[in-house]
């Protein structure tokens, strides 16, 4: 803890929790509430309950911290649910939307009280006035239980309420119950408001006063509660401390009244209340301390968790990447060809093999550890829907699978506002309004798809419409318009698809206020690309659109290839490889203006020399005859590029070169090798738009310590996406000034602008 | 021949009654406002000119390694290299003044400095004192034809007869500015 006196620090520290907590609780509450609002009629008690739960938990912490505003707002919340659960206030449809701009006044309540905001006293006034109408409106005792009854499992006995029931209570807490300071006084103080108690304590739990830990709880209880409100009620004064206690709560005129305390054990399941207790006695209730309880009735699905600072995970992530380097480098000692000795102890070749499976698993546990079903993402995605057809008068259904697919958790924080500026393109543009889809004999409820899958070591994610498709023409017009192509130009379907992609594309005439942000397609694919993904587009006119975002599992660890260019070492990202080809002279061609093209099965790919955009000297000079590795890059386009040689697949854990060094344009990161060396991961994507160093002047002496003089020349006239990059302005800006103080003269090319320079 | 200066001999040369420079004050791009107060420089030399850093920037001084180089990097910039786990680029000080490349051996150093949040590593020649200044030894720099000096040089101090040009690091090896370049013509770009 804290040197610091207790106070502040350890005060912010709880409200940091409340406010995490805060923030699961209003999404579990909407997405119940999204739920009931589907299904209102099938409500269960169970349902209102959880929603009662949720409301409760932030009002008693909002309490403990003083935030007035919201304690009212959620205590007004809170009536209305409890008139609900009890039966009083019938579930409607009309009830539970305002249930829902409840919450959202909720959250809004609890960011002001995080960001220490003040919101104005009548904030959500209308909303506590409807909820305040509803409750009152509320038929009286029970009076639509029946409705909810009717949905229950059969499982629960609903008491009548009038009717008094005496319970028999067996209470006995797990041994570290106080360390999470619940404390039994306070629950029986519950108990009492609901009638009358009558408690007897077991001490036969109590050890020696030298084995005593002061900390942990010996005690059991038997009680016996006279009281009319329900068994339900009396269940609810121990509902913070289900996980750590045993408890049994029987109607006092059930059977099984004489069952010893002693014999509960800790671990009996808690929401149990008709199971009849086993023929022979439960196991000893001295079990060991902290032990999970067994699984919980069905409707609690929630699986037992700990809530760890996301730093320390990061640390952890980092930890064993550096295992993974030692236990390369490890491995490097023993590879003969790698220069390592060859070792003839087996004993040793079987250990090392162990220890390389052994943090193979290792690693892949850990990253398992960030990883997250995408529901998170999802499920505020139909809200969206929902609310954007009304607003646009059109008639639109979600339609969502895989969510339970994990992906690591930064992804999952990325992936949100892509994916929200997606669905809200495909509403916007590609949605026909009802009318129109009927006279294209579409059915007038339109279909947006949104699916996630592991596929091939990638995580794939696919918004698709059954909309118009991507108006190529209007595309196209707005392309020329805005001088992102020249007029003249001749592009293929699917290269006018991609112009979306184009920063300085995104209209924004209308601001929608959902999210209001304004970004284009082009902060999409970078932010995507940023994550190391892809994004690509398929559109047929008339019958919908379908974007595809392909995203690594994990972000720390990549499979790579090891290549060589010259003496120096590169990484590939190996799911980016299509397959390596040594060419013939026959199949590498010219291509005026644009530099070499190598003819693969049919189709023309570009050849990109590492050694040329990067100043190699005694690199491999020509792909004929040499190696050329065939990538897929982001746009769904390939590449080839020249290396001298495979040196070997491996994982690899990827370094940021951020903060410390610049960006390089055409580098994504690095890594460090077996032999303790810093060797770039290569940015495909990246690569295409880099200008080409003439390496026919390069000279590599002494003085130069390695890194040849070169003079640069541009061999590739941009291509259209190419020059949009601010970094190639940057680097012909920079090759600019370098060679002007060398006083190499440069061809007239650079200082034009980009689409001058294209248009050629 | 990796070198640590640990945090605590640090503090016990400062000491209590000196107020040690804090080493972001003097790269707000501000001349240092000390006034009595002593601070401590490693010095080091390229050729026959002698540098200093302050003392509380300096990380480690590290033996030389192979580096990595980056591609279409400035000049200076000599490469990457891997300081237990993280990567530190690595700058060449006698390039950045213009006079040449540094034909390293085995004998230069690498001095690796924190500067703002990232850490960085300087190649010199040699490592050669730690200097104790105090504030009023410390001499403005002549404005001089070389624009470099000016930016880069937060003094100069005279020990022993000899000068020692106080290095001011956080504008030296800026990732933002283009060499030699005012930052405005970056901004001029699309």
């Amino acid at each position: 803890m804290s040197e610091q006196p207790t106070g502040f620090d350890d005060l912010a520290q709880f409200k940091q929790t409340f406010f995490e907590e805060c923030g699961e609780l209003l999404g579990d509450l909407e997405i119940m509430l999204m739920d009931l609002q589907g299904n209102p009629e099938n409500a269960t008690t169970d349902d209102l309950n959880a929603i009662f739960r949720a409301v409760h938990s932030i009002k008693g912490g909002a309490g403990a911290f003083g935030f007035t505003q919201l304690v009212t707002f959620a205590h007004t919340f809170e009536t209305l649910l409890d008139g609900m659960r009890e039966g009083n206030v019938p579930v409607t449809l009309g009830c539970v939307e305002e249930l829902i701009r409840a919450t959202d006044i909720l959250c809004d309540l609890v960011n002001a009280a995080k960001e220490n905001a003040n919101l104005p006293d009548n904030h959500g006034a209308e909303i506590t006035a409807a909820l305040v109408a509803l409750t009152a409106s509320g038929a009286g005792a029970g009076a639509f239980k029946n409705n909810l009854d009717a949905n229950e499992d059969p499982k629960i006995e609903a008491s009548d309420e009038d009717e008094i029931t005496v319970f028999d209570v067996w209470f006995k807490p797990a041994a570290h119950l106080f360390s999470n300071g619940s404390d039994p006084i306070m629950i029986f103080n519950e108990l009492q408001t609901l009638g009358q108690v009558e408690i007897t304590p077991d001490v036969s739990g109590l050890p020696a006063l030298h084995s005593l830990e002061s900390e942990e709880s010996f005690l059991a209880w038997a009680l016996k509660v006279t009281t009319n409100r329900g068994q339900v009620s009396v269940e609810e004064a121990f509902e913070f401390v289900e996980d750590d206690c045993g408890l049994v709560i029987n109607a006092a005129t059930s059977p099984d009244f004489p069952l010893q305390i002693r014999d509960i054990a800790v671990a009996a399941p808690v929401n149990s209340v008709v199971t009849p207790p086993p023929a022979t006695p439960l196991p000893s209730a001295t079990a060991p301390g902290p032990q999970t309880p067994a699984a919980k009735s069905p409707s609690a699905p929630t699986a037992t968790s700990i809530r760890v600072d996301l730093d320390r995970v990061d640390q952890l992530v980092n930890m064993v990447g550096e295992l993974v380097i030692t236990q390369s480098m490890l491995n490097q000692l023993t590879n003969v060809e790698e220069g390592g000795v060859q070792t003839s102890n087996p004993d040793m070749v079987k250990g090392l093999e162990q220890l390389n499976m052994h943090t193979r698993e290792l690693q892949e546990s850990v990253m398992a550890i960030r990883m997250q079903p995408v529901k998170s993402v999802f499920s505020r995605m139909p809200r969206l829907v929902r609310e954007l057809a009304a607003k646009l008068s059109k008639k639109v259904t979600l339609v969502t699978s895989g969510e339970e697919t994990e992906v690591d958790k930064t992804v999952i924080e990325q992936l949100a506002d892509p994916l929200m500026h997606m669905i809200r393109n495909s509403l916007d543009h590609g949605i026909e309004g009802p009318a129109e889809r009927r006279e294209a004999g579409k059915p007038e409820l339109a279909t947006v798809n949104l699916s996630a899958e592991h596929r091939s070591g990638r995580i794939l994610i696919e918004v698709s419409d059954d909309g118009l498709g991507i108006n190529r023409e209007r595309v196209f017009e707005k392309a020329t318009e805005k001088g992102l192509v020249p007029t003249d130009i001749k592009l293929s379907d699917n290269e006018i698809d991609n112009l979306i992609f184009l920063p300085g594309f995104s209209t924004a005439e209308t601001v929608s206020d959902v999210s209001g942000r304004g970004v284009g397609m082009d902060v999409v694919r970078r932010n995507i690309n940023n994550l190391g993904g892809r994004i690509t587009v398929n559109s047929t006119p008339g019958r919908g659109s379908r974007f595809t975002m392909s995203l690594p599992l994990t972000l720390a660890v990549l499979e790579g290839m090891v290549v060589a260019v010259g003496v120096e070492k590169f990484v590939l990202p190996l799911t980016s490889i299509i397959e390596t080809i040594r060419p013939n002279a026959e199949h590498v061609h010219t291509l005026v203006g644009q530099g070499e093209v190598l003819s693969v099965r049919g189709d023309y790919v570009p050849v990109v020399y590492l050694s040329r955009v990067f100043a190699i000297p005694d690199a491999a000079e020509k792909a004929a005859g040499g190696l050329v590795v065939l990538v897929d890059l982001a746009n769904g386009r390939r590449i080839g590029i020249v290396v001298d040689e495979l040196l070997g697949q491996q994982q690899v854990v990827i370094k940021s070169l951020e903060p410390n060094s610049p960006h390089i344009s055409g580098i994504s990161a690095a890594t460090i090798l077996g032999n303790g060396m810093v060797a770039l991961i290569l940015d495909i994507d990246g690569l295409q738009s880099l200008p080409q160093h003439d390496m026919s002047r390069k000279k590599m002496t002494g003085e130069n310590g390695g890194r040849g003089q070169t003079r640069a020349s541009q061999t590739e006239t941009g291509k259209v996406e190419q020059c949009q990059s601010v970094g190639i302005e940057k680097e012909v800006r920079r090759i600019m000034e370098d060679q002007a103080n060398l006083g190499v003269s440069i061809p007239s090319q650079y200082g034009q602008k980009p689409e001058q320079a294209a248009a050629e | 021949m990796d070198q640590q200066i640990s945090a605590q001999q640090k503090n016990s040369v400062n000491g209590p009654s000196a107020q040690v420079a804090d080493p972001t004050a003097g790269y707000d791009g501000e001349r240092p406002i000390h006034s009595g107060e002593t601070a401590q420089y490693i010095s080091f030399t390229i050729g026959n000119e002698e540098y200093g850093v302050d003392i509380m920037a300096v990380r480690e001084i590290k033996g030389w390694t192979n580096t990595t180089p980056l591609p279409n990097t400035p000049d200076y910039m000599v490469g990457v290299l891997n300081l237990r786990g993280v990567i530190v680029p690595v700058f060449d000080l006698r390039c950045r003044f213009n006079e040449g490349r540094t034909k390293a051996t085995d004998k230069h150093v690498f001095i690796i400095v924190a500067v703002g949040d990232r850490t960085i590593g300087i190649l010199v020649d040699a490592v050669s004192d730690i200097l104790t200044v105090s504030a009023n030894e410390i001499l403005a720099v002549p404005s001089a034809d070389r624009a470099i000096d000016d930016v880069f040089l937060t003094g100069l101090v005279t020990v022993k007869n000899r000068m020692v040009a106080l290095l001011e690091l956080e504008h030296l090896f800026d990732p933002q500015s283009v060499p030699e370049v005012d930052g405005s013509d970056v901004e001029a770009l699309n």
